[in-house]
C-alpha cells in the first residue's frame, strides 16, 4: 500500500488547559474542519478510525457530522500507542477499497478532566496488580524505572533529557498555538524544577491539555485533484514485542528494547525511506526518556547513543533531525500524540511554523512504552 | 502485627491467587513451565513455552538484585502522598533475572517504605524478600538488604 493513500485534510481545536464543549462536540468540529481543509463534503465520509480510549463514538460522530453510509470503522488500543496506528489502519482500509474517504481523530479533555492514574479504574488494568500496590502509581513512575536503568546501562544523563525539553520548548515558543508559547525554558529552570519521580522532574512530563485533532485520507489518485498538496502514507506499522507489557515492561529479556524496535522493523521493511533519509521526526513525548529511547528504536542513531543524539543542536531547527517541530506533547499540547501527526503533515505541505526547508519525508511515532505504531509520510 | 501503610490492595485476576497464597505462607512463588522448566511471571493460564500447557507454581529463593528504582514525589494518591518521597524498587530474581518484581526496600517486615534514605539505593544491590503482614489478611512481599558476608 506504499504511497497509495494520502492525507488531504487536517484540523485541530485551539489547545488549552480547559476548553468549553464536550469531547464529542470538539471531535465533530475538527472532523468537519478537516473535511473543509480537504475540500470534501462530510457526507462523503465512509471510514472512521480512532482510539479505544476515545469517548466520542463512531455512531455519534457519523450522525453529527452528517456522514453517509459508513463501510469501515475501527479503533486502536493502548492510548498513546494508537495515533499513527489509527491513520495506518484507516489507510489500509482506503487502499483496499473498504472505504473511500476516511477520517481519523482524537478528542480529549485531559487538561480539565481527571488524571487517569488517580482513578480506581486504573488499578483494574491487568498488569497494574503487579506494580501499583507498591506505589508505582503513575505513568511517570513507570517510565522513570526504565530511565534509571538506561542511565545505568548507557550513561544517560539528566542533561540529555534537558536537551529534549529545551529543544521542543524552543519549537513551541515559535508556535503561537502552543500551550507553552511565550514560556521560555532554560537549563537552569530544568535543573531547578521539582521532582515528580526521581530521576524525572517536572519538565520531563508532558502537558495536560484539552484539544481535538482530525485528518482525512483518500486514495492517491483522488488526492491529486484536491486543494491541498497530498501527503502520502509511505509506510506504517504497529509493534507489540514478544513478552512485552504496556507501561510496566519489566518481564521481557531486555526492557530497554521496547515496542518501537518491533514497530521499526516492520515500518522500514515496507519503506524506501530509511532512518538516514528522514527530514523531520515527530516523536511521541509524553515523557522525555521516550524520545531518547525512540531515537534508538527507529534507528536514527545506534543503541546507547540516544542520549548523545540530543546534543549539539541535532534535534533543533537546522540540526541533523529536527524533532517535534510544533512543540510536541511536552510544549504544544498533549492529545495522545495526534498533534504529532498533523505537524508531520504540515511539514510536508510546507506550512509549519518551524518549517524544515525542502522537507520531503517525516517520521511520526507513538509511545515507546505501550503497544505502539508509527508512520513514514512523504510528499 | 500490622505494618505502616500504604499498600493499595490489587484487584486480582483469575491467575493471581496462588502468588498471594504463597506470600501468606512465607513463600515467593512464580509459575514454571512443565515442559521446559522456564519460570513465568506475571502468571497466566498457559505457559508461553513448550507445548503451551498450564504452568505449575513453584517457590523461588527470594534472592535478587535491584534492577532499577524510583523515588515518587507528589502529586500521588493520598495514602502515598502522606509518606512521599518513598522508594519503589524493581528486583531481578536470582533464578531468572528477566523476572523483575516491583516492591519497596524496607528495613524489616514492619518497616515503612519511606524509612530508607533513597540516596543510598543502588542498582545491583543484593536484596532478599521479606513478607509484611497487613490488615485484611494481606501478606505483602517487600525487600530487605542482605547483610554483608
Amino acid at each position: 500500500m506504499k504511497d497509495q493513500v494520502a492525507i488531504v485534510g487536517i484540523a485541530q481545536t485551539p489547545f488549552a488547559k480547559r476548553l468549553p464543549g464536550s469531547e464529542r462536540s470538539l471531535a465533530a468540529q475538527v472532523i468537519v474542519e478537516a473535511c473543509a481543509d480537504a475540500g470534501i463534503d462530510p457526507s462523503e465520509i465512509d471510514g472512521l478510525a480512532s482510539y479505544t480510549m476515545e469517548t466520542s463514538e463512531e455512531v455519534d460522530i457519523a450522525k453529527t457530522v452528517g456522514a453517509g453510509d459508513v463501510s469501515f470503522f475501527g479503533q486502536v488500543g493502548y492510548g498513546g500507542g494508537a495515533g499513527p496506528g489509527c491513520v495506518g489502519m484507516l489507510a489500509m482500509a482506503v487502499a483496499t477499497g473498504q472505504c473511500r474517504v476516511g477520517v481519523a481523530w482524537r478528542s480529549r479533555k485531559r487538561g480539565s478532566g481527571v488524571r487517569p492514574w488517580a482513578s480506581a479504574a486504573y488499578s483494574q488494568l491487568g498488569t497494574a496488580q503487579w506494580s501499583r500496590p507498591w506505589g508505582l502509581l503513575r505513568p511517570v513512575d513507570e517510565i522513570a524505572v526504565l530511565w534509571r536503568r538506561y542511565m545505568h546501562e548507557h550513561g544517560g544523563t539528566r542533561d540529555h533529557l534537558a536537551n529534549v525539553a529545551i529543544s521542543v520548548r524552543e519549537m513551541a515558543n515559535r508556535n503561537p498555538g502552543a500551550v507553552m508559547h511565550g514560556r521560555p525554558l532554560t537549563r537552569d529552570d530544568y535543573h531547578a524544577a521539582r521532582w515528580i519521580s526521581e530521576p524525572l522532574c517536572l519538565f520531563d512530563n508532558c502537558l495536560e491539555t484539552d484539544g481535538a485533532l482530525a485528518c482525512v485520507l483518500v486514495p492517491a489518485e483522488r488526492a491529486k485533484d484536491l486543494r491541498q498538496r497530498p501527503v502520502y502514507v509511505h509506510s506504517w506499522a504497529q509493534g507489540m514485542p514478544a513478552q512485552g507489557h504496556p507501561m510496566v515492561n519489566y518481564w521481557c529479556d531486555d526492557p530497554l528494547l521496547g515496542p518501537g524496535w518491533t514497530c521499526a522493523r516492520q515500518l522500514y521493511r515496507n519503506s524506501d525511506i530509511g532512518p538516514a533519509d528522514l527530514d523531520v521526526a515527530q516523536i511521541y513525548d509524553a515523557f522525555t526518556p521516550l524520545v531518547v529511547l525512540s531515537f534508538e528504536a527507529y534507528g536514527v542513531c545506534g543503541r546507547g547513543e540516544g542520549g548523545a543524539f540530543t546534543e549539539d543542536g541535532n534535534i533543533g531547527l537546522g540540526g541533523r533531525l529536527p524533532v517535534n517541530t510544533s512543540g510536541g506533547g511536552l510544549s504544544e499540547a498533549y492529545v495522545h500524540g495526534f498533534n504529532l501527526i498533523n505537524e508531520g503533515v504540515r511539514q510536508l505541505r510546507g506550512g509549519s511554523v518551524n518549517q524544515v526547508p525542502g522537507c520531503e519525508t517525516a517520521l511520526v511515532t507513538a509511545g515507546e512504552c505501550v503497544p505502539t505504531s508509527a508512520l513514514i509520510l512523504r510528499r | 502485627m500490622t505494618i505502616p501503610p500504604p499498600f493499595l490492595p490489587p484487584p486480582l485476576d483469575d491467575d493471581a491467587q496462588p502468588f498471594w497464597d504463597g506470600c501468606a505462607l512465607g513463600e515467593l512463588r512464580v509459575q514454571r513451565c512443565t515442559d521446559t522448566g522456564r519460570l513465568i511471571f506475571p502468571p497466566r493460564p498457559l505457559s508461553p513455552h513448550g507445548s503451551r500447557r498450564a504452568p505449575e507454581w513453584v517457590a523461588v529463593s527470594g534472592r535478587g538484585t535491584i534492577w532499577s528504582f524510583v523515588v515518587p514525589h507528589p502529586p500521588l494518591l493520598p495514602d502515598f502522598e502522606r509518606v512521599a518521597p518513598y522508594n519503589v524498587v524493581v528486583v531481578a530474581l536470582e533464578e531468572d533475572p528477566t523476572i523483575r518484581m516491583v516492591g519497596n526496600l524496607v528495613a524489616g517486615s514492619d518497616g515503612a517504605i519511606d524509612q530508607i534514605d533513597p540516596a543510598g539505593l543502588a542498582i545491583g544491590e543484593p536484596v532478599q524478600v521479606v513478607f509484611c503482614p497487613l490488615g485484611d489478611g494481606w501478606v505483602v512481599p517487600r525487600w530487605g538488604r542482605v547483610p554483608p558476608g
